[in-house]
């Protein structure tokens, strides 16, 4: 057994402290209701969610062509574009980009594929310093975490926390914890920053196949104020992040904020097309990975994500778990069909940390199936053989018992014997069930018992 | 190398191919939308106001912003009021305090104003200034995105955006706070006959 | 019409109480119901937990026990969405399909096979209605908070045909339980954590009873709320819908 706890092990360490799950729930339900409000204000909203998953769908099934043509035309837009098959590339490319011009520190917005790749570490480690610009980012950034939500990075600290943070590194006063003066003092601190740094990195939100064109959309001005300052503008995309044209980008952009926050769009959403003249803008296509998912015919929709977060905010488990629960880049319902494509073991348990509500298929504005697809996550897992021999013998156990009408009727005074194996009722003190819920009260027969006695008259 | 082992997988692994939807353009909702546009641009922090000219949208910033120093603007019609930006390294306009720039229309459903790299005079100008102002013709409010896509078209623009609001964070509790990295304060003037 | 009763396994043993109302409510309407006495279980738990490739035998079982009914019927939506979605046989397809076709969680079988248009019932209480998910959004018995759609609800259309029943509102009209299959076991803190909130929102909301078409959801909450010696109780719907008239 590996020694890394696994999601259920995380997530009661994090149900240590009950008053911080409810704040961390709350929190995140409010997030949702925002959402509720500004989607069930749009009388088209289910008809766009449905032309989003098409159009995504187009592009799945086109993504070759689509891609050579956003190159074509990022190469004529004076863009310059590489190819990253894995992380390690991706990184190694941009860390090539920066020594060659002599650049040793890198203001970055927010970038989950960055994150997914680890960037920051390994540029660390070559002598790069990386300052995260997007708020969220550049606290967890300070206390030495991944984020644990991709929208709202450090939706799990308090305002104190911060406060603290904010104190040992950017000299606030002690305890203070207004989130007014803290932005403010982030902002001074980040002012700095961008007006130094000759290199920005962004994300990429949405890439035009027909005109080579990307869309960044923030809501703090970190991306823009990053690129037009900079020498060098580097953007890293995963190669899923294309749509075709430009138009289509009416329907994503009316999704995309309403779903994420409730905002009906974010403050900016910057087309970046070419480099503004003496600047070096650069295109880094990422596949690690997404080019096997999208052979993987039960899961290549996972690649329609456009990363809002909205299955986060909605999910239960995700809200009462936290997203460092999931140990991997991108938490929540989608990273749980992301993540096993990259690391099935590693992974393995990220499928089940889930019931099935299916609220998440349901909030997701390019209509993911996310929860049908953790069924069948869960279904690849154990084939591959990534359950442990105690719950398969226990899950052969029980097919044996529930075959058998024998078995399962199999009555004595001691009690049913079926009872032993419906996996919540596993009468031992072992079972987890008892910890914080009683059993129902055995009845004095079972149905089958009572339907013989008085409908077909046997005696009992 | 990896270009080839790349798009080759994606060859290989792509599902048979499905048609992009017929229609993106057929979302028309009934709204006033210049009613809208004030009442989802206030919601999100800016300010709407009307002005009769440009002598008057002067006026009326300067009683907004009595301690602003640095006047910037990307309008050469403007210019009598503010400074014209020049081309220079943009990190020059580190000390704008208010910059005003023109907007080519403004969207009903969601408070945004499209702008693109010719009327900004340097890309950075919109995200550096302290407040940001934005002149509209009145007659330019479209209601949904897809409108506004029709009106871009295919427009070859290096650099544009959709502008809606003042920069924002609510990265700490979800408590939102106004100015961010960018203008702590977004102002449309909405006029008749901009030209 | 010829009805064949799907008890769930967990009621059978646990609630029997809830399969002998579902019976007599279907017998009220005149149905002719038949309960075949060999029948164990859906599947589900094994399936949820990866081991779907392991269901071969009780789904050939259920086949057997259900092949030829007009229609089948369960007081459990989340067992019904199971055999819906998944119930397959290599030795008579063509009956599996049809039960797939032709079964119905029992709220959805009197509202749309039966058109029930009233119910002689009594239940003069304070009820929360919890929506069990895979009823609710697997088998649409009634609407999402999270679609923007015109709201219904088929188990709340027939609990407010009961006298004397005061339905209350709660803050979150939809949200999971926490019971989850072997989640309730394999992720103790979460789901416990989740059925307690639950739970909470009912309180909160002055409910005396819980009710829903799903007692895998009320066993969960059933099981915190003794554990915390909550006066509240919970309640299968067809216990209402069979209560009688006082």
């Amino acid at each position: 057994m590996s020694t890394v706890k696994d999601h259920a092990e995380l997530a009661q360490v994090f149900n240590n402290d009950e008053k911080r799950v409810d704040w961390h729930d709350e929190t995140l339900w409010f997030v949702r209701a925002k959402r509720d409000r500004a989607s069930h204000g749009i009388p088209d909203w289910e008809l766009l969610r449905e032309t989003a998953s098409q159009i995504k769908h187009n592009v799945l099934s086109n993504m070759h062509n689509y891609l050579v043509q956003f190159e074509d035309k990022a190469l004529a837009n004076g863009v310059k574009v590489h190819w990253a098959a894995n992380a390690a590339e991706h990184n190694a490319i941009v860390l090539s980009i920066l020594k060659e011009k002599g650049i040793d520190r890198m203001v970055k917005s927010k970038s989950m594929l960055t994150e997914e790749c680890h960037l920051n570490d390994f540029l660390q480690d070559n002598g790069v310093e990386v300052i995260d610009s997007d708020l969220g980012e550049r606290i967890v950034q300070l206390a030495k975490e991944p984020p644990s939500h991709i929208v709202l990075p450090c939706i799990h600290k308090k305002k104190e926390e911060i406060g603290d943070i904010f104190h040992e590194h950017l000299g606030t006063a002690a305890g203070e914890s207004d989130p007014q003066i803290l932005t403010e003092t982030a902002r001074q601190h980040l002012r700095e920053v961008f007006l130094t740094r000759r290199a920005a990195l962004t994300g990429v939100n949405f890439a035009i196949a027909e005109t080579g064109e990307f869309v960044v959309c923030t809501n703090e001005g970190n991306a823009d104020m990053g690129a037009h300052l900079a020498d060098v503008h580097i953007a890293s995309m995963g190669f899923e992040k294309l749509i075709p044209q430009r138009k289509h980008l009416s329907v994503f952009l009316r999704l995309l904020t309403r779903s994420a926050t409730g905002q009906p769009i974010t403050t900016y959403s910057s087309h970046f097309k070419k480099p503004r003249p003496g600047q070096q803008m650069h295109i880094i296509i990422v596949d690690n990975g997404r080019s096997i998912q999208l052979g993987r015919e039960d899961f290549r929709n996972s690649l329609k994500c456009i990363r809002c977060g909205a299955c986060m905010n909605t999910c239960p488990v995700y809200r009462r778990s936290g997203g460092h629960s999931y140990h991997t880049a991108v938490a929540g319902p989608i990273g749980s069909i992301l993540a096993p494509n990259l690391d099935m073991k590693k992974y393995s348990d990220l499928p089940f940390a889930s019931t099935l509500c299916g609220s998440c298929s349901n909030v997701c504005p390019v209509k993911i199936d996310i929860h049908d697809q953790l069924y069948k996550w869960r279904q690849v897992i154990v084939k591959n053989g990534y359950s442990t021999k105690t719950k398969t013998a226990m899950m052969k156990g029980m097919t044996l018992a529930l075959s058998s009408p024998a078995i399962f009727n199999f009555s004595g005074k001691a009690g049913r014997l079926a009872l032993k194996f419906i996996p919540f009722a596993v009468n031992n003190g072992l079972n987890p069930w008892y910890k914080q819920r009683d059993m129902p009260a055995p009845p004095e027969g079972s149905f089958t018992d009572w339907y013989k006695k008085n409908r077909k008259g046997e005696k009992s | 190398m990896s270009r080839e082992i790349i798009l080759n997988a994606i060859k290989q692994n792509q599902p048979e191919l499905k048609p992009l939807p017929a229609d993106v353009d057929f979302y028309y909702e009934q709204i006033d939308a210049a009613e809208k546009f004030k009442q989802v641009l206030e919601f999100i922090g800016g300010k709407l106001h009307t002005a009769d000219s440009l002598a008057d949208v002067k006026q009326q910033l300067e009683t907004a912003f009595p301690q602003a120093e640095r006047w910037i603007t990307a309008m050469p019609e403007f210019a009598q009021y503010a400074t014209l930006i020049q081309p220079a390294d943009p990190h020059t306009l580190e000390n704008v305090d208010v910059a005003i720039i023109k907007g080519h229309f403004g969207v009903a459903e969601n408070g945004a104003v499209w702008v693109t790299e010719d009327l900004l005079g340097a890309r950075a100008l919109p995200f550096i200034t302290q407040h940001l102002v934005i002149l509209l013709n009145k007659n330019s409010i479209v209601p949904l995105m897809q409108q506004a896509y029709q009106l871009i078209g295919d427009g070859d623009h290096g650099y544009a955006a959709f502008i809606a609001g003042p920069s924002k964070t609510a990265d700490i509790e979800q408590s939102l706070v106004i100015g961010a990295h960018g203008p702590r304060s977004l102002t449309v003037f909405l006029i008749n006959d901009l030209a | 019409m010829k009805v064949g009763l799907f008890v769930p396994c967990y009621i059978n043993q646990f609630y029997p109480k809830v399969a002998i109302a579902t019976l007599e409510l279907l017998e009220k309407l005149g149905l002719e119901v038949g309960y075949p006495l060999n029948q164990t279980c859906c599947g589900q738990p094994m399936a949820n937990s990866g081991y779907e490739h392991l269901t071969g035998s009780t789904n050939e079982l259920f086949t057997q026990n259900f092949a030829g009914y007009d229609y089948i019927v369960s007081p459990s939506g989340s067992c019904t969405l199971h055999i819906k979605d998944h119930l397959h046989s290599d030795k008579v397809p063509a009956e599996a399909k049809n039960i797939r076709s032709n079964i119905y969680e029992l709220t959805e079988f009197l509202t749309d096979i039966m058109k029930v248009d009233s119910i002689k019932a009594s239940f003069p209480y304070r009820v929360g209605v919890h929506q069990s998910c895979h009823g609710q959004r697997g088998l649409k018995l009634a609407q999402m908070t999270e679609l923007t759609a015109p709201a219904f609800s088929k188990p709340e259309q027939l609990l407010k045909m009961v006298d004397g029943i005061e339905l209350v509102p709660l803050t979150r009209a939809d949200e999971c339980c926490g019971f989850g299959g072997t989640f309730c076991v394999a992720e103790e803190a979460v789901s416990v954590k989740m059925g307690k909130d639950r739970v909470a929102d009912h309180i909160k909301n002055n409910a005396e009873y819980i009710t829903a078409a799903d007692m895998s959801c009320l066993m969960h909450m059933e099981g915190i709320l003794k554990r915390q010696k909550s006066p509240v109780k919970v309640v299968h719907i067809a216990e209402i819908l069979n209560a009688a008239m006082v």
